[in-house]
């Protein structure tokens, strides 16, 4: 078993391009192919250049595994991860109804959920990135990281005001 | 297969009919995919004295084997046509995510063959393949187009489409994708117009696999290692665009001003890259796989408040130096209304200037222009834009492109042109090698066959002298075959100012289990080129239209630090051919063309 992560994905958008490498680092991991319709993760792109990616944060509440009847989903406290124990899963897909950010997949040709499992402590969207903007930081790290980013601006601010 | 999907999608515009077909496995091994293999399809299909937009021109849309994949920037395609522009063999490349989306869809190439009765779109869901009316899109911008199939179709759908330019039949017409996208030279676009269809959409929801996964993602990572090293694209495309270029190129005197009258300007920072970030920029944009990120979101401010994509290099040096124009707000606006209405930048932003040129010199007046067309016209040059999409008033002459613009007013010598086709924006009596380039591109004036501004004054992979000649040729042909092989891989042009022959022969072998190596793709480059080469010859080009215009000959640069030279072309073209194997008119020799298994051309 996997040791306890003290690692976040942390995703900023404002540094994503929508280069949708993350979808391709997601498929070619899973699924062996270079696949964004399977893709755990997926970028989504707005007008004027906005692209978000969305995929599984691994909530400590999850709504999925709460729907799950059958224990197929299950939150595993020792990594943080929510996990999909395939040979229980019956294919009703409430986990995908019950996700209110839509991050849960369901493959129709495996006739199972798609979901973020971080690569087992590797998430190789996070390696192949090429902007940072989908990170795999240290829990702290990650938490205080904009605050850190926020706070320079208003440092900034004050340094330029003189008395 | 792995790499490639190992099927081409043939469709018969005329009858309505679409066909799969199994990707010729030879042919593809041979030229690889996107300009190579689609040209190679595209030569033995097609007459060569083909009407370029008569229905027996074909248009072809060509993805690479790494096209979809992670590799170092592959997100690349080609439209293959013969060009109504300059009747060479048209290869544009373009970015974005259409391409890749062709592949997922399970696709290599798409064949466009004959006309339609009226006017159509493609649209592609996986194996289920039809042509619809696109009656209620005729005259539609790209804009409003790609947002009308997204909502006929699905949401996801990738979106390929003319403007009104290409409907019109513009002949510098390109083919947008993904809205902001150009397959931008020679015509394009007019040909997708002359065979009435409108768009091509296309979701994709399968794979593509790749022969060793573990060595093709270790390649992966040490090209992206060699990109991240690399100033270029690790800090100055993603920051400043391309358009980083144009105070570098000013300082070397090569940046052409007012129609090549002048190659130097005391205010090219105000269209400059710097510029544009500090206060334009809104964000960079990457297309798909990309590792780089030079693409821009930007505003153009003041009267016109718009956001779009834009401008490139080439772009804002057409529409701001090239017309004495230098007013980032009008150049930004001309290229919104270029992706907008469809059409290619640096022809028409060059034949602008000709005109400009043209009405300086009394050739054209107000009466026929309808604006005051001097030098540095903002306005006049941003309505001429649209005007020109639609055919209306003189932009119908300017809808033909400089050469035949200048021809018809009785000064072809001022047409900026190769082949008929507008040079981008790098003076070759600056940056002597350069000049060798656009003097022997086989589609006419063009920088992105053989980029030796990368040596000449970006100093990579090494520096090269840009005013000598010495050694130019040899150069050339190693960036103009390499570029071939990338092109045809689906590889950005950006990534080869890090990675070379030796990463894309890794990246092609481990995706698609082919023995490629580096010295094998770069043979793969000189059989692509000398089959473009073979085709233009056909056409009746010879070697005396590897050349340039007059002025660039005979005319010393007036200032700046480029002061007093003019292009030494003579000096380079005969070795030129030496080192390609053509006799002296520049025909590729039979033991040539044998050598390259492309005897039957000869």
């Amino acid at each position: 078993m996997m040791e306890k992560t003290e690692n976040l994905l942390l995703i900023t958008p404002e540094r994503c391009i929508g280069c949708g490498t993350c979808e391709l680092a997601c498929s070619i991991g899973h699924e062996g192919e270079f696949r964004p319709a399977v893709s755990r993760i997926t970028v989504h792109r707005f007008e004027a250049g906005v692209n978000i990616p969305m995929t599984c944060l691994q909530c400590d509440k999850p709504a999925c595994v709460a729907a799950c009847t059958t224990g197929a989903l299950e939150k595993d406290t020792v990594t943080g991860l929510v996990n999909v124990n395939v040979p229980k899963c019956i294919g009703c897909r409430m986990c995908m109804m019950a996700c209110p950010f839509g991050n849960v997949l369901y493959s129709m040709e495996e006739k199972q959920p798609l979901k973020c499992d971080q690569c087992s402590g590797k998430p190789m969207c996070a390696e192949f990135c090429p902007t940072n903007a989908i990170e795999y930081l240290p829990a702290e790290t990650a938490t205080i990281q904009r605050k850190k980013a926020f706070s320079a601006k208003i440092a900034a601010g004050i340094a330029e005001v003189e008395i | 297969m792995h790499g490639w999907m190992g099927t081409v999608l043939r469709v018969d515009l005329t009858a309505g009919a679409v066909k799969k077909e199994a990707l010729k496995k030879d042919a593809a091994e041979n030229y690889i995919g996107g300009r190579g293999l689609g040209e190679k399809y595209f030569t033995d299909e097609v007459d060569p004295k083909v009407d370029a937009l008569s229905p027996a021109n074909k248009l072809i849309f060509a993805t690479g084997p790494l096209t979809g994949t992670m590799g170092i920037s592959t997100g690349r395609y080609d439209v293959v046509t013969k060009g109504p522009l300059n009747d060479t063999l048209a290869s544009s490349n373009s970015g974005g995510y259409f391409g890749a989306h062709v592949k997922y869809a399970g696709y290599d190439m798409i064949i466009l063959e004959g006309k339609a009765a009226k006017p159509v779109y493609l649209w592609i869901n996986n194996d289920t393949v039809e042509l619809r009316d696109a009656s209620r899109l005729w005259g539609k911008t790209v804009y409003e187009t790609d947002d009308a199939v997204k909502a006929e179709t699905d949401p996801d759908t990738e979106v390929a489409c003319i403007g009104p330019a290409g409907e019109k039949i513009v002949k510098f017409a390109c083919i947008m994708n993904d809205k902001h996208r150009a397959a931008g030279r020679t015509g394009v676009g007019a040909v997708m117009g002359s065979k009435n269809l409108k768009a091509i959409a296309v979701r994709g929801t399968r794979g593509i696999k790749v022969a060793e996964r573990e060595n093709f993602l270790a390649t992966v990572r040490a090209g992206r290692k060699k990109i991240s090293d690399n100033p270029v694209t690790s800090a100055g495309l993603p920051t400043y665009g391309s358009n980083i270029l144009v105070n570098i190129i000013n300082q070397s005197g090569a940046l052409p001003t007012r129609n090549w009258r002048e190659a130097y300007t005391e205010e090219a920072d105000k269209i400059s890259g710097e510029t544009l970030t500090g206060a334009h920029l809104l964000r960079g944009k990457g297309c798909g796989s990309c590792v780089v990120g030079c693409g821009r979101v930007a505003k153009a401010k003041g009267k016109y408040n718009e956001v779009g994509e834009g401008p490139e290099y080439e772009t804002a040096w057409a529409f701001g130096a090239d017309c004495g124009i230098f007013d980032m707000d009008a150049v930004i606006k001309a290229n919104f209304l270029c992706n907008e209405l469809g059409m290619d930048t640096i022809t028409l932003g060059s034949t602008i200037a000709c005109a400009m040129e043209l009405y300086e010199i009394g050739a054209v007046d107000q009466k026929k222009v309808g604006y005051d067309l001097r030098f540095g016209n903002a306005d006049a040059m941003v309505a001429l834009t649209r005007a020109t999409a639609y055919r209306e008033g003189f932009g119908n002459d300017l809808a033909e492109g400089s050469y035949r613009l200048a021809t018809k007013y009785g000064h072809p010598e001022l047409s900026m042109t190769v082949k008929k086709q507008e040079m981008p924006a790098y003076d070759p009596r600056a940056v002597q090698g350069i000049g060798l380039e656009y003097a022997t591109s086989n589609r006419g004036g063009c920088h992105v066959r053989g980029y030796t501004i990368s040596p000449e004054i970006l100093g990579l992979p090494m520096k090269l002298d840009p005013s000598v000649t010495e050694g130019k040729p040899e150069i050339l042909k190693i960036f103009q075959d390499l570029t071939g092989a990338l092109s045809a891989s689906g590889t950005c042009l950006f990534a080869s100012f890090a990675i070379g022959a030796d990463e894309i022969a890794a990246e092609l072998k481990a995706a698609t289990g082919v023995d490629y190596t580096a010295e094998r793709i770069m043979e793969i480059g000189e059989r692509i080129w000398n089959m473009e080469r073979m085709f233009i010859i056909k056409n009746g080009y010879t070697g005396k239209d590897d050349t340039l215009p007059p002025r660039l000959l005979n005319d010393p640069i007036p200032t700046g630090p480029a002061k007093g030279k003019v292009s030494r072309l003579p000096e380079m073209l005969p070795k030129y051919y030496e080192i390609r194997g053509w006799d002296k008119n520049g025909v590729p020799k039979k033991e040539k063309l044998a050598e390259l298994g492309l005897g039957h051309l000869a």
